[in-house]
């Protein structure tokens, strides 16, 4: 290991160590050097097909995609030579040309500005390049994946997520060359695919063309494209995964996978990604209540319910002792809920008469 | 888990047991679609023809309730092979010797008459299993929630130490917890037999340090537990506290569960939605919810997380802990004087030996699994890969025991129970999110296509479904999911309540409810 560490390379004339079994654009970027992408994404196999890494090899003949080249002692790699930066900004006038747009709204998915992001890079302005446009969009009534298409770029990071990461397989492409087209098993519905909907083809998208459906409710409330995110954890199961929660005028719009998150790596399910809304809902309680003299729940202040909780445990106390008194923790609450649950029995009433929801 | 989560990439034999991973832990069930596309053999065992055992190798499709079973049988083949780990066993075990008389009586053949897998399938999992040096093992409640749940546990122990398939990379023994905290909940003493940190409250010494601590002396003898509680209701136990839990869907046995409560003079819920818990009691608090709440979580991996506020809570909601210290205040109760969740899991952190080395500013970046003994560890991803707590590694010479009920002229179909993808528990959160209701809009008996002639059942109509308990109403679906025989729900769907049905039987340590395993009659509507 030691002796890998010593092999380099030289990237735009510096010297630099890799590691055995590196590419060219892992190595580059681990040296904060940027490198223009579209179809990588760090947690997939290379696939070299955007061309976008491409850099100069000194003994090549032609350039070769970074993404699929290993380093190997001794190269000399250029990443932005003239000519180089001249293919990068043909290729991506080529890919423009192709789409209905490119400004896209930032809640379609984590990475649907990395094409309007290069396009600023490179400075492009309009489709230099025009004719036929590729990617038909597809009506689906499913309320959470958006199918449009025609912003398409046949990257192939929703079908290799699907596969690599996800697992499902359920993200195909149909056709070839110009006529590419991403779809699924016979073409159908995602309903009737082996889509589980975990929002994982739509957090790669570079393009927005796979979109949260779910999030774009939000666009015009999200109206300078300006949203927070707040990293916590997922409130379903106890995997633990990551999340960023998007928010906008104190409302919760979305939710992004943590591309680092210890548990997750970028993925998540159909419950943590879309079904964060029981949060803001109607049926909420806003207001402490109180059983009263009738036999129904009324709401009443802080003061009055809090003191009637205690004063009923005052009285059981009294009358009953220390043993007729239970607590059950929540195992959905934060630990310093069920920490102080168990104190409260524990300091309180001096018993062990406390218990959580595991065991149902 | 004793093991990683990051580690499920790494076995080469994976066994699944009464899990259904990737409906119920999706995002840990990729990890071992990976392992499988590297060339990793998946064995499950499941009565349920569920999407792992569409992906497995050997797919085993035992009786419901038959664990103990099966996994003697595969202990008796490794055993008979050879497969042991001699060293292992050596090294870090006890009462192997007795264990290997022990197992020596429960062939195969015996086994196969109890569970229904053919002995040679038996036999195939064991030998993969113990020729293996990177098997692991992954379980859910399909295990736990059993009258036999520890005998069940214990026999997945015995498979682990004869292989020495524990405490490296790629191995374990590691159970997948079901709610975002319910590991954190038990790590910090919501147990009646365990302190804050798992130290036992019959032990002196963790008597006088909590008497030190909380300034109140605190029996001695353990707690009871839920499941007791809810059955002493207006006989001992008068008050009830409940944080988050509703209980009365989630519980087995609904009627009593109600009963229960009912009957009790005093009863406070806190909780983020009017739940059917919450209606019956004499104070209802509001809750702030998930993002809108800083704390502290712990994952299946034991990964001491953060959970940030992101929203403001609606109306007058307020965070959990500061409801209960606004009681315990009123109560005269001393030590709740926090003003902040920080001070709260600070204080947490003091008291517990396996959150020692950590604080609420340690924890930010979600690097720790505990223990995490000192300020200087670096948290423990895998256990026992030296020593094992309590020193050796104990083999338990487990007998299989029937059901608490068990198919008879009566109720003569097993019912099974769990979780669906698109729900979680009972809905109080999906229920509520936009989107879930056209994945999952209602929930249906799944019963095998060739028992609804059998039975007089009609697919997509309703039938009737009764148990010793109760009866509720459910709509039929034909799906090769259900073996011959069995019928599976969810007890999701409050206008389908499963749990009116469940409740035969508790497992007589852990007190978990026989939920997987309920005898049941169908009628057609």
């Amino acid at each position: 290991m030691a002796q890998a560490m010593l092999d380099k390379i030289q990237i735009d004339g510096i010297e630099v160590t890799f590691s055995e079994g590196e590419t060219v654009l892992e190595v580059t970027q681990r040296h904060q050097k940027e490198i223009p992408t579209l179809c990588y994404d760090p947690r997939l196999e290379p696939f070299g097909g955007c061309r976008l890494c491409i850099v100069e090899l000194e003994g090549a003949r032609n350039p070769v995609a970074s993404c699929t080249t290993k380093a190997v002692a001794g190269m000399v790699v250029q990443t932005a030579t003239d000519t180089i930066e001249t293919y990068r900004r043909t290729l991506l006038e080529m890919v423009i040309g192709e789409n209905r747009e490119v400004d896209v709204h930032p809640l379609r998915g984590y990475a649907s500005g990395e094409l309007m992001s290069l396009r600023d890079k490179y400075e492009i302005e309009g489709a230099n390049i025009t004719g036929a446009k590729s990617g038909t969009s597809k009506a689906d009534d499913n309320p959470f994946i958006l199918r449009d298409y025609e912003l398409c770029i046949s990257c192939y990071r929703c079908v290799r997520v699907c596969a690599e990461q996800e697992g499902d397989h359920a993200i195909n492409v149909m056709n070839r060359g110009f006529q590419t087209q991403i779809t699924t098993e016979f073409d159908g519905l995602l309903k009737d695919s082996a889509c589980t909907f975990c929002g994982q083809c739509i957090q790669t998208c570079p393009t927005g063309a796979l979109a949260d459906k779910k999030a774009l409710r939000a666009v015009d409330e999200v109206t300078d494209a300006q949203f927070n995110k707040t990293r916590t954890i997922c409130p379903y199961c106890g995997v633990g995964c990551s999340v960023d929660v998007l928010t906008t005028n104190e409302k919760i719009v979305g939710i992004h996978p943590a591309m680092d998150g210890p548990a997750n790596q970028g993925a998540l399910c159909v419950k943590g990604q879309f079904a964060y809304d029981f949060v803001q809902h109607p049926d909420r309680l806003k207001t402490p209540l109180m059983r009263g003299e009738d036999g129904e729940l009324h709401e009443t202040t802080w003061e009055d319910a809090l003191d009637k909780a205690a004063e009923g445990f005052k009285k059981v106390h009294a009358e009953h002792g220390r043993h007729s008194i239970y607590g059950i923790a929540s195992g959905r609450a934060p630990s310093e809920a069920a920490y102080l649950m168990q104190k409260f029995i524990r300091a309180g009433f001096g018993t062990n008469y406390i218990d959580n929801c595991s065991r149902a | 888990m004793s093991n990683p989560l990051v580690d499920m990439q790494k076995p080469n034999i994976i066994f699944c047991i009464g899990t259904n991973m990737t409906e119920c832990h999706p995002v840990a069930a990729t990890g071992l679609k990976k392992a499988i596309a590297r060339g990793a053999k998946l064995i499950v065992a499941d009565p349920r023809r569920i999407g792992l055992a569409e992906m497995s190798h050997l797919y085993l499709p035992l009786r419901v309730g038959s664990d103990t079973a099966l996994l003697l049988g595969m202990a008796h083949v490794i055993a008979r092979e050879g497969l042991i780990d001699e060293e292992f066993i050596k090294n870090r075990t006890t009462g192997f010797d007795e264990f290997f008389e022990h197992i020596s009586q429960w062939t195969p053949e015996w086994a196969e008459s109890i569970t229904g897998v053919p002995a040679k399938d038996i036999e195939t999992a064991a030998m993969w299993y113990g020729a293996s040096d990177k098997a692991a093992i992954y379980y859910t409640l399909g295990i736990t929630e059993h009258i036999c749940g520890v005998e069940n546990v214990q026999s997945l122990c015995n498979l682990a130490l004869m292989t020495g398939n524990i405490g490296r990379e790629g191995t374990g023994i590691n159970p997948m917890r079901g709610q975002n905290n319910i590991q954190g909940a038990g790590d910090s003493g919501a147990l009646p037999n365990n302190y804050p940190g798992f130290q036992s409250v019959t032990d002196p010494k963790h008597q006088a340090k909590f008497k030190a601590a909380y300034g109140k002396e605190i029996d001695l003898e353990k707690g009871i537990t839920k499941v007791t509680a809810l059955e002493l209701c207006g006989d001992s136990i008068h008050a009830m506290l409940i944080d988050g839990e509703n209980t009365l869907l989630s519980d087995p046995d609904r009627e009593h569960c109600e009963h229960a409560l009912r009957s009790l003079e005093h009863l406070v819920v806190i909780d983020i939605f009017l739940t059917e818990t919450a209606e019956l009691a004499d104070v209802v608090l509001p809750a702030t919810a998930w993002g809108e709440t800083d704390g502290v979580c712990t994952n299946t991996e034991r990964r001491v997380q953060r959970m940030r506020a992101a929203v403001p809570p609606p109306g007058e909601a307020k965070p959990d802990w500061w409801i209960i210290c606004q009681i315990a205040k009123r109560l005269g109760f001393k030590g709740f004087d926090f003003g902040a969740p920080k001070p709260i899991f600070n204080e947490l952190c003091r008291l517990s030996p396996i959150y020692a080395g950590l604080d609420w500013e340690r924890i930010e970046k979600s690097e720790y699994q505990w223990p995490v003994p000192h300020k200087e560890h670096p948290g423990t991803p895998r256990l026992h890969e030296d020593t094992f707590v309590n020193g050796k590694g104990i083999f338990s010479n487990v007998h299989y025991r029937d059901p608490a009920e068990t198919i008879s002229d009566e109720f003569p179909v097993w019912l099974t129970t769990g979780r669906r993808l698109q729900s979680y528990h009972t809905r109080t959160q999906t229920g509520r999110a936009q989107g879930i209701d056209y994945l999952l809009p209602e929930e249906s008996l799944e019963v095998n296509p060739a028992d609804l002639q059998k039975w007089e059942l009609t697919d997509g109509e309703w039938c009737k479904m009764s148990s010793a308990r109760g009866s509720i109403n459910i709509k039929v679906k034909a799906t090769n999911r259900s073996p011959r025989g069995t019928v599976f729900a969810s007890f999701s769907f409050a206008d389908v309540p499963v749990n009116l049905l469940t409740g035969s039987g508790y497992d007589p340590v852990t007190h978990t409810a026989e939920l997987k395993v309920c005898p049941v009659r169908l009628e057609p509507l």
